[in-house]
């Protein structure tokens, strides 16, 4: 990403370059501004809570939206007024979209038999695409037939069908239960060494995020907040927000610092917070200390190793006192993370299909 | 019922009951319902099947193939034919439009869909009569005419389809026509190859109540079409002639006739939609 960072407006390199993009609908300002790269072959995940604009920036990007203002470039031309049609994208969707009247075998082959490929070729590229989403055997059977994760690989491979020049997943693990959810995402990941595809997802799972993506983008409110590797998120913040959503934080003294940055005091010291100990969770090797500070009660809590635990020696009760490590990362709390919607339903749900007229 | 239909094709695996009848009520039940359809449906066709064939099967045939009655019939089946295919692309169209777009007044015109089905058929035929009569405001003069008879049954058979492809139309996800547009789709292809085939069991199920509805319908044709023998017609309108010349025997062979062409149609529209929704199950 660090190339694409030149003044020029129009980008030389492949990948996609997101320009000074806004994307209103009605009052509500979904995107601001946005300015984004993404490098030719890897693997992005936008991330934020719900109303942030994450979908809102994929579905612009797949021509399924039309911003307000500004530009989009994919392998550097100008995708503007584009029908997402004609932009090469593939495109996975939350709930599937399956076609459920169509087997398998014809799902992933629509794309392909749209674009009126000779019926061999079709047959012998769609087999390929069911080995490679490990559907085989399955391709005669009808969307009902499958589990979840079974639809959304079969989604998948139909979006690959068309060897897109991008690949655009929208929450795709996001309807899944946690166990099916995770075996995908590292499926995804090696499926992702295989085909090279330049690939964004959304998501906002942060572990998901962190665990797949070479680039996160953080989003919040329409904006992007940080871009960077998950080390670097995780790492240098640029601010509050960044740094309650890409990791564990308490707020001590009006500073987040992570709990394995909270350093627990038996005495009162310089600059620590009373609190009182709620509890104590002894883990193996590691445990932590749940705290609530006084008087305004507010959840603390400590990772601690065990001889640490040992040495402090606290009891549900007690009173002690909290404070950012020398060394911690800390970030001055400005509340931005209570007000941003932080606790997004798993399965945020389809968009309302029975509104009729409105747009999606 | 159509909505009914409907709602089966969508949820083919039945939900586990929460109320359940207890073991006798349950068998008492059955019994109570098979007794009750046997004597308001059965018994009526066995009656007037037995009616039709009084006189064996050559006087059946010779009733059915009179040729006033064969002209009747004739003008029925083609007029409730050309209703239904109306019906399939109009009804389509306004559910539609009902569910897709939005402008003022949708929902009064939601409403008024259903008035043709609500309203006495006698009074829709007077309504007909004034406006296509001698004296129409219109200045339009189909009364006893056969285009009388497809504007009349059209009216009357109105919400069928519109009813039934509502719901389908509602539950349709968005997001199947817009990953078909990402895989290169445009929007004719779309329709034809996504949206139609989730809403033809729709249209089936109003097609064939719409076609039923029309072979037997009476009040509603018997002022606007002028019963003129061997031109306006229909069957209804013949059996309640036969009737009334005292040719009962004549008059069920008849109505046997639309029966079997209704049951027929049923059955096959049951069948193609058993067929349409075997991804469903």
């Amino acid at each position: 990403m660090a190339a694409a960072k030149n003044q020029t407006e129009v980008p030389v390199e492949n990948g996609i370059e997101v320009v000074d993009v806004s994307k209103q609908f009605g009052d509500f300002q979904a995107l601001s501004n946005v300015n984004l790269s993404v490098p030719d072959g890897s693997m992005t995940a936008l991330l934020g809570p719900s109303g942030s604009g994450k979908s809102t920036l994929l579905r612009a990007i797949a021509g399924l939206e039309v911003p307000s203002e500004g530009k989009i470039f994919i392998s550097g031309e100008d995708q503007t007024g584009k029908p997402v049609r004609n932009r090469n994208v593939g495109f996975v969707f939350q709930h599937y979209a399956a076609f459920k009247h169509m087997t398998v075998f014809e799902n992933i082959a629509f794309g392909p038999k749209v674009r009126k490929r000779p019926k061999a070729e079709v047959k012998k590229q769609v087999n390929e695409l069911i080995d490679l989403v490990q559907l085989t055997g399955l391709g005669g059977r009808y969307p009902s037939q499958l589990s979840g994760g079974q639809r959304q690989r079969m989604a998948l491979a139909r979006a690959l069908a068309v060897e897109p020049t991008v690949l655009l997943l929208d929450e795709p693990f996001g309807a899944l239960d946690a166990k099916v959810r995770k075996d995908l995402r590292s499926w995804l990941r090696r499926l992702h060494d295989e085909v090279h595809v330049t690939t964004i997802f959304v998501t906002h799972d942060q572990e998901e995020a962190m665990d797949i993506a070479q680039q996160i983008v953080v989003m919040n409110e329409g904006q992007i907040e940080q871009t960077g590797t998950a080390t670097e998120l995780y790492d240098t913040p640029v601010n509050d927000f960044v740094m309650g959503f890409v990791g564990e934080v308490n707020s001590i003294g009006g500073r987040l610092v992570r709990p394995h940055d909270t350093e627990v005091l038996p005495v009162k010291a310089e600059g620590a917070t009373e609190v009182e100990v709620d509890r104590v969770v002894r883990l193996g090797f590691s445990g932590r200390i749940e705290m609530l500070t006084v008087p305004d009660k507010r959840e603390v809590w400590a990772q601690l190793t065990r001889s640490e635990l040992e040495t402090l020696n606290l009891e549900p009760g007690d009173t002690a006192w909290v404070k950012p490590k020398p060394d911690a990362v800390t970030r001055e709390d400005t509340g931005a993370l209570e007000s941003a919607v932080t606790e997004d339903p798993p399965a945020t749900g389809k968009p309302t299909p029975v509104e009729p007229g409105l747009p999606v | 019922m159509s909505e009914v239909t409907t709602i089966d094709a969508r949820e083919p695996r039945p939900r586990k009951a929460i109320f359940r009848l207890p073991g006798a009520g349950q068998a008492l039940n059955k019994g109570l319902v098979v007794t009750y359809l046997g004597i308001m449906v059965l018994l009526p066709i066995v009656a007037i099947t037995s009616k039709a064939f009084e006189d064996g099967i050559s006087g059946f045939w010779d009733a059915v193939s009179a040729p006033q009655s064969v002209a009747a019939l004739k003008l029925t089946v083609i007029c409730s034919l050309i209703v239904v295919v109306i019906n399939a692309v109009m009804g389509t169209l306004i559910a539609w439009v009902l569910v897709r777009d939005k402008f003022p007044g949708q929902r009064v015109i939601n409403s008024i869909i259903d008035l043709p089905f609500a309203l006495p058929t006698i009074v829709a035929s007077l309504i007909l009569l004034t406006v296509y009569g001698a004296d129409s405001p219109l200045g339009i003069h189909l009364a006893f005419t056969k285009p009388a008879i497809v504007v009349a049954l059209l009216f009357v058979t109105l919400p069928f389809v519109v009813r039934a492809v509502q719901p389908l139309l509602l539950s349709l996800d968005r997001d199947m026509e817009a990953a078909a547009e990402s895989l290169g789709a445009r929007k004719w292809l779309i329709f034809r190859r996504v949206i139609f085939p989730n809403l033809a069991p729709g249209i089936a199920t109003g097609v064939a109540l719409a076609f039923a509805r029309a072979l037997g319908e009476f009040g509603s044709l018997v002022l606007v079409s002028g019963n003129i023998p061997f031109q306006t017609e229909v069957a209804s309108v013949y059996i309640r002639g036969q009737i009334e010349f005292d040719r009962l025997a004549s008059a069920s062979a008849v109505s046997v006739v639309l029966l079997a062409i209704s049951l027929a149609l049923l059955a096959s529209v049951t069948l193609a939609q058993r067929w349409g929704l075997r991804h469903d199950r």
